[in-house]
């Protein structure tokens, strides 16, 4: 399945890893930051809800 | 239904909460389908070998690195002008995402250039206004970083953007009105006299395509939770204040 890449297959793999590497750690740290921060707020909502 | 209506945060917050799923799907596909048709179904170039496939990542990454600093420009001015918090929030959000496609653009074109051109790097016009657009990202993410009061920091920010704009502006169109130096001119342009062949160019449309999805996609989320940090912050502040 993989295509015969020739003599530049390091260099087509090492842009496509290289890329999908940075693409990949980008998604992670927005889903991840997004997630820390929303339970962040809904704890703050909750403590000042009981607090009311 | 005016435009205006989504710079509330709570009408922002609607709608992307809706939009996400199916923007987000959308982009999977259309990245799934460039990434795997140019990859595994398109022949190898008769000059240029299988680098020819760095295509599909290099020339969107580069596009988009450009368009999101035009975003954030849009952004900026909407905020200097209306004082609407969401767009200063978006362009704040947006700005990581430009960052990473100008690394992916930069990293993907020294790969590409050092066995078709000799170098990994040269001192050329378009490659130059892109290192340059690369550093604004940085100093703009450094200075939202560095300020402390949010609407100080948007206010400088905007500024920098519209500074900044001029080397977006030089990144795309160098090639046209400096005829020097390696990279090649708009492979894209229906009307140029030298464009890519067909077989390459339907699967590098849909990366494209693909890109800006996943652009919108990352910016809808991000700003998203620059909404809900900001919120988190004048809660704390408020309870700060009644303790």
């Amino acid at each position: 399945m993989m295509p015969d890449l020739g003599k530049y297959a390091d260099t087509v793999l090492s842009a496509y890893g290289a890329a999908i590497v940075l693409l990949v750690v980008l998604v992670a740290v927005t889903l991840w930051h997004g997630a820390k921060v929303k339970r962040q707020l809904a704890e703050i909502e909750g403590r000042l809800a009981k607090g009311a | 239904m005016s435009i205006w209506e989504y710079a509330n945060p709570k009408k922002f917050m609607q709608t992307s909460s809706w939009a996400l799923p199916w923007v987000s799907g959308l982009g999977v596909i259309l990245l799934a389908v460039g990434l795997v048709w140019g990859f595994f179904f398109t022949p190898e170039d008769y000059k240029q070998g299988s680098t020819v496939k760095i295509i599909y990542l290099h020339v969107p990454s580069a596009m988009m690195a450009v368009s999101a600093w035009f975003m954030m420009l849009a952004g900026s001015l909407i905020w200097l002008i209306r004082r609407h918090h969401v767009s200063a929030l978006a362009a704040k959000a947006a700005a990581p995402v430009g960052l990473t496609f100008t690394v992916i653009g930069l990293v993907t074109g020294a790969i590409w250039g050092q066995p078709m051109w000799g170098t990994w790097w040269a001192w050329d016009p378009r490659l130059t206004s892109f290192l340059i657009l690369g550093l604004f990202y940085l100093g703009y993410i450094a200075l939202w970083a560095a300020v402390e009061d949010a609407d100080t920091a948007a206010d400088l920010t905007s500024v920098l953007c519209i500074v900044g704009s001029v080397f977006a502006f030089l990144s795309r169109y160098a090639v046209l009105f400096w005829n020097q130096g390696l990279h090649q001119g708009a492979s894209l342009s229906v009307d140029s006299e030298q464009h890519v062949s067909d077989i390459y160019a339907f699967p590098l449309w849909t990366c494209i395509a693909g890109f800006v999805v996943l652009f919108v996609t990352l910016v809808l989320l991000r700003t998203r939770t620059e909404i809900r940090s900001r919120r988190m912050k004048a809660l704390m502040a408020r309870e700060r204040a009644g303790a």
